[in-house]
């Protein structure tokens, strides 16, 4: 897909993040806009999807055999996840507008709880995403399927113990059909990642555990395009692939870039209309 | 003398591993995974028939929940083995997020669970394991009795779609349940008919329920014993048949009181019919280093105890 193609799909998602987050008056913005241009790359070229052989519609299941399948292990950037799986085509778009609230399939953090298609397991506690992937990754390996794990992880969500277990297990058991990201937006929520909890090395400390480890400007789509293609030659080496995305928390809207503020707040009608004016409708708001 | 009699004794973990290796022939979906305790879990058999369906995740029990997660939605039926502390308690919150609430189908096989790990103290001794795991939604709660039943719980587990804790032990206890004796999740089985008192017991109280029967019988009390193997879901038609005759109950378990199998028939009675209700459990606190004999008599979860109580739950009909 063009470059150009992927901006214009990207536009239309960071309206739609913004919409959903105004309207229930909650939720996370910030990084839902820095991740933005991944999820649209992933899902609208770099992946390969199940589709309905009569009409071309992308069709879920459960077990994403023989499909590549992407895991959210930061699961506050829900919005971002739920735009690019409804633009995809696997829910209707309308339904957008029932994030957060009652009776929702959209539901804060992500779950299969209510059967929204393309989520296949619940995140919103951190630093469990990168172990469901490898086991899913592993269960590919078993049953002789060739096809990818994807998984983002946040760069403050690197704090969890867990992540390190995973990271640890996942070059032991050659776990190489896994390429995995960070937001590296070097906030989490009481501040820059530095002042909170050092990450330092996050490359030195991968590659010591047995990654192969890449970087790539995440808001940078053409490089994005580029990044995704090598990971995916490096794949079948015995070694799972860690891609750190370098990313401005609320990407795309001027002021929402450069701060942690945005992280967890909504936009108030003055500042949805002038963040919308920012970004082009390019497939129409829900 | 008891009904029932046995001729070897044997520990439920090993009844784990005879299901596992049965598992391992015969249903190519079922895989294990292992937090660096292969032998105390008594995986031996199962790793050598299939290998590649092993995994070993190392002493990395949040990572192997995860996992095990993961491969349940590639379609396996992953078993996550280790001890019961570690495999509930230590997890709580994977185990709530990736398998409860993602409705996952992994089974949580834990073994060394109660009092009866013995020398390793309170640090090993898990006793609030059935509650933490009653407690999630949708999560189904065993704990066989001897050998045969947790072989064959562990087979039926394999069968049933959704996430289950499967709980056993490490000593050695009477094999007094049929080898082909067919394990019905959810159904409670009745070992001894009575009519004075019931006693609902699960795990490793079963058999000192029905040694606590023997000890009524002596005093010319008709006591009915019947096995909780799931306690969740709780047979509750099998407690209410029970009760309607015997009209006062005992319940007993290897675990703390507070959120256990007896809380979970009192929670059903109060609201159904409600009754004079004793309890045989650990009240409100860890357990220690002992022989695990020892440490049962200490904190009353023995036959004794058990008949003590019954004679006080008649006495308040």
């Amino acid at each position: 897909m063009q470059t150009q193609e992927l901006l214009s799909i990207a536009s239309q998602v960071r309206r739609d993040i913004l919409r959903m987050v105004h309207g229930c008056q909650s939720g996370h913005p910030g990084g839902s806009l820095g991740c933005t241009d991944l999820l649209v790359g992933l899902y609208f070229e770099a992946m390969n999807l199940k589709l309905n052989s009569s009409n071309d519609q992308v069709v879920f299941n459960m077990s994403g055999l023989g499909e590549d399948v992407f895991f959210l292990s930061n699961g506050h950037i829900s919005p971002v996840l739920y735009s690019v799986l409804a633009r995809k085509g696997y829910f209707p778009v309308k339904e957008l507008s029932t994030f957060r609230k009652i009776n929702s399939r959209l539901q804060g953090h992500p779950t299969p709880h209510e059967h929204l298609e393309g989520i296949r397991i619940a995140s919103g506690s951190l630093g469990q995403g990168l172990s469901v992937a490898i086991g899913v990754a592993q269960a590919k390996k078993l049953n002789n399927d060739s096809s990818v794990v994807y998984c983002l992880m946040g760069d403050g969500e690197q704090n969890e113990g867990q992540v390190w277990e995973a990271a640890m297990y996942a070059p032991h058991h050659k776990v190489d059909n896994l390429i995995a990201f960070i937001d590296v937006n070097g906030q989490q929520i009481d501040g820059p990642t530095e002042k909170i909890m050092n990450n330092r090395d996050l490359q030195m400390k991968y590659e010591a555990f047995g990654w192969k480890v890449l970087h790539v400007n995440g808001n940078d789509m053409a490089e994005l395009q580029l990044c995704l293609k090598e990971a995916k030659n490096l794949l079948g080496n015995e070694t799972p692939i860690m891609i750190l995305m370098k990313t401005e928390m609320g990407a795309g809207v001027d002021f929402m870039m450069g701060s942690h503020k945005w992280h967890g707040v909504a936009p108030n009608d003055q500042q949805l209309e002038e963040a919308l004016n920012q970004l082009s409708e390019t497939l129409g708001d829900y | 003398m008891s009904i029932y009699t046995y001729e070897t004794k044997k520990d439920t973990r090993s009844g784990f591993g005879a299901g596992m290796e049965f598992l391992s022939l015969t249903n190519p979906k079922v895989v294990a995974l292992c937090a660096d305790l292969i032998g105390s879990l008594k995986l031996e058999p199962f790793i050598k028939n299939c290998p590649e369906r092993f995994f070993q995740t190392g002493i990395a029990e949040a990572n192997m929940i995860g996992i095990a997660a993961g491969l349940s939605i590639g379609g396996y039926i992953p078993f996550a083995t280790t001890f019961a502390n570690f495999g509930t308690g230590r997890v709580y919150d994977q185990i709530r997020q990736s398998v409860a609430y993602s409705g996952k189908n992994v089974k949580i096989a834990c073994s060394h669970a109660g009092l009866t790990l013995g020398e390793d103290g309170a640090t090993h001794q898990i006793l609030e394991d059935i509650g933490l795991m009653k407690m999630l939604p949708g999560m189904v709660v065993i704990n066989p009795c001897d050998y045969n039943q947790t072989k064959a719980a562990t087979i039926a587990v394999a069968n049933f779609t959704g996430p289950v804790y499967l709980r056993f032990g490490r000593p050695v206890v009477p094999v007094f349940t049929p080898e082909d004796q067919e394990f019905i999740i959810g159904k409670a089985i009745k070992l001894i008919e009575g009519s004075d008192v019931s006693i609902f017991a699960t795990g490793h109280l079963v058999w000192e329920s029905i040694l606590a029967a023997d000890i009524l019988k002596e005093k010319g009390i008709h006591t009915e014993v019947i096995n909780i193997h799931t306690i969740k879901p709780l047979d509750t038609q099998a407690i209410l048949e029970s009760v309607r005759k015997t009209r006062c109950l005992v319940s007993a378990e290897e675990h703390q009181i507070n959120g256990g199998l007896g809380d979970s028939i009192a929670q059903f009675l109060s609201t159904t019919m409600p009754l004079p209700q004793e309890f045989v459990g650990v009240n409100d606190s860890f357990g220690e280093s002992g022989k695990p004999t020892d440490l049962m008599d200490k904190y009353g979860l023995n036959a004794v105890s058990i008949a003590e109580k019954a004679l006080k739950s008649i006495s308040r009909k």
